[in-house]
């Protein structure tokens, strides 16, 4: 497993938009994705999930990876937030 | 007669009768199935048939009003294949062996109720998104369709809030205004409203009774009222505001879509200047090929400190994905003389026209341009962006900002952000002495834009603020006119096309001498857009160039 940690910079949080084609693009990838904010964590199974953690500008996420491409899917991962959240 | 007051989101008059919404409310009942796996079934079957539904409303949107208002249904149809949603819908169907309309509503409830409880206002607003998928589901599992307005002529849609997939949905030829109860200016339905270009008014405490159905009303947009009933008088007045928009509309509807191409064939572009986020529907109403005056200064002169980079790339990206890859130019801060910032600190001027302003402040504190800059480069990775540099008076200046400009992309390379590497940078041509160089300029840039208003004050040495002067101030001195047709040579020489984005631009009686000495474009107040599309069309260069003699 691997996981990398991110605070979000996007006023507007994690919202719809994003959340919407950072879940398109994790379908191309077979590993299983963890999202979490503080105690709470959700599975990235759709968009819902990842907007009821509620995390706003500042609030730090933490994206865990689980699969056989796993290092792959955080660099895409990593590299779409870093430029849209 | 009844006067009710509302929060008008678009301007206009409409008179007709009223026509109360009625939503199609479903009653769900909770019943025990024995078959969880054929409930199961349905759910899927409904769930294809809801995010289809979704579809097809998406692509009659983007038709009808734009793709970025039509987002909203791509978004609603990831809702309704999304993951965690299905897995709750299903695991309910499961484990209490219940019918899939009762665990697609409790689903839904459970998934509104955590977006309500969210402090965050815009993640409560998806609380109503939830709720227009699980309806819709729900019709798609009891087999209903969806409510609707039943009148053979077009009425004003009275509802107590509308989605937006309702009134996609209704038929557009039907419907004079919309008047709600609730809703907000930034809801879905107020920027469909406003794409449509019909009257709406919300927050009015209008009764949704059945008595209401088939009143004769009128909307007044401009006051934010609604008139049941209305007097005589008052009914005549609003007929005869209500015909002169009509006009203004034939107007429209005539010109929209057309190109800006003269009798002989030229053509020229045609902009709109904004000076805020707000004016964006009138320049998707009022057909504009690009935005050419961006004024950025709304977001510094709104703020008490400093604006963000994070807020200033909020603002920029917005309008260049709502201009979806049309042009936008953004012309960076120009403060100073008239347009003050306590936060800045500005010293004090004898003679502020001519003192630290505009790009002279963004050289003297290089770390707030490169805010402004970055912020500017980040938003041009989601459309067409350029940046426009104010108040230039000579290449040394441009040569600096290039440099400035050029450290910030490295700064974006290196922390891997995207922006358009290919992003056009112009500079305001408002100075005679930028006049004089024109060429020299041109060479630096790819475009110019006259800001004729500053160009005037400083040629005819006459104050822009100070009234009695107005008897020696001509907009149209030969001084004036013979310095635009040295820019727009200059420019072409030096391999730049050159707009003008001052009033002057708009003023119909030189646009045919616009075209003669060949600019490229003219960047004008919405409204201003179309007449001066008349202008262009009714044009003939060449014969007005022989009638002047100028070949």
């Amino acid at each position: 497993m691997v996981n990398f940690e991110y605070t979000i910079k996007d006023v507007h949080g994690i919202h719809a938009r994003p959340a919407t084609d950072l879940f398109k693009m994790t379908k191309n990838y077979q590993s299983v994705v963890r999202v979490a904010k503080g105690d709470k964590e959700v599975p990235f199974k759709g968009v819902m999930g990842i907007m009821s953690l509620g995390a706003k500008q500042g609030d730090t996420v933490k994206f865990s990876f689980d699969g056989p491409d796993e290092e792959a899917e955080m660099a895409a991962v990593k590299e779409f937030i870093e430029a849209n959240l | 007669m009844i006067v009710l007051e509302g929060k008008a989101v678009f301007e206009g008059v409409a008179i007709g009768k009223l026509s109360v919404y009625k939503k199609k409310e479903q009653m769900v009942k909770r019943e025990k199935v024995t078959d969880s796996a054929a409930q199961i079934k349905r759910y899927e079957d409904a769930r294809q048939m809801a995010a289809a539904q979704l579809q097809a409303l998406y692509d009659k949107a983007v038709k009808e009003v734009g793709e970025a208002s039509a987002e909203i249904f791509e978004a609603h149809q990831f809702m309704v294949e999304d993951g965690d949603y299905i897995d709750s819908v299903e695991n309910i169907i499961n484990t209490e062996c219940v019918n899939a309309e009762y665990a697609v509503a409790k689903t839904g409830d459970n998934f509104r109720q955590m977006f309500l409880d969210m402090d965050d206002e815009y993640f409560r607003g998806r609380a109503a998104d939830i709720k227009d998928i699980t309806e819709r589901i729900i019709n798609c599992l009891m087999g209903a369709g969806d409510g609707g307005v039943e009148s053979d002529e077009p009425v004003i849609v009275v509802a107590d809030d509308l989605a937006p997939s309702e009134t996609v949905q209704m038929d557009k030829d039907k419907i004079l205004s919309f008047v709600t109860v609730h809703g907000s200016a930034n809801s879905h339905t107020s920027i469909l409203a406003k794409t449509m270009n019909i009257p709406a008014i919300i927050g009015c405490d209008i009764p949704l009774t059945d008595e209401m159905d088939g009143q004769l009303a009128v909307v007044d947009g401009f006051e934010g009222k609604v008139y049941i009933n209305p007097e005589p008088q008052v009914l005549e007045e609003k007929k005869k505001i209500a015909a002169k928009e009509q006009e203004k509309k034939a107007l429209l509807e005539l010109l929209k879509g057309k190109d800006n191409v003269t009798l002989d064939g030229q053509r020229i572009n045609i902009y709109a200047n904004i000076g805020n986020t707000k004016d964006l529907a009138l320049v998707l109403k009022n057909d504009a090929g690009g935005i050419g005056l961006f004024r950025s200064e709304f977001i510094y002169l709104g703020s008490d400190d400093y604006p963000t980079e994070e807020e200033q790339f909020a603002i920029y990206k917005q309008v260049v994905q709502t201009m979806a890859g049309k042009k936008v130019i953004i012309r960076t801060l120009d403060i100073g003389a008239d347009k003050q910032a306590d936060y800045f600190e500005l010293p004090k001027e004898e003679n502020p026209a001519l003192g630290l302003r505009a790009i002279r402040i963004c050289l003297t504190r290089p770390e707030i341009f490169k805010t402004q800059l970055r912020a500017i480069l980040r938003a041009s990775a989601y459309g067409k962006a350029a940046i426009m540099f104010p108040m230039i008076i000579s290449v040394g200046e441009v040569k600096k900002i290039k440099e400035i400009v050029a450290a910030v992309k490295e700064e974006l390379d290196n922390e891997g952000l995207a922006y358009d590497k290919d992003i056009e940078l112009g500079v305001m041509i408002e100075t005679p002495a930028a006049v004089m160089i024109a060429e020299d300029l041109a060479k630096e840039v790819d475009f110019f834009s006259v800001g004729t208003n500053d160009l005037t004050q400083y040629t005819l040495a006459i104050d822009r603020q100070n009234q009695t002067l107005d008897e020696f101030y001509d907009s149209h001195h030969p001084a004036i006119l013979k310095m635009l047709k040295m820019i727009v040579d200059g420019a072409h020489k030096g391999g730049a096309w050159a707009g003008i984005c001052g009033e002057l631009g708009s003023d119909l009686s030189l646009t045919k001498e616009f075209l003669a000495m060949g600019f490229d474009e003219l960047s004008v107040s919405p409204g201003r857009i179309l007449p001066l599309r008349k202008a262009v069309l009714e044009t003939n260069v060449s014969e007005y160039k022989k009638e002047k003699g100028y070949i």
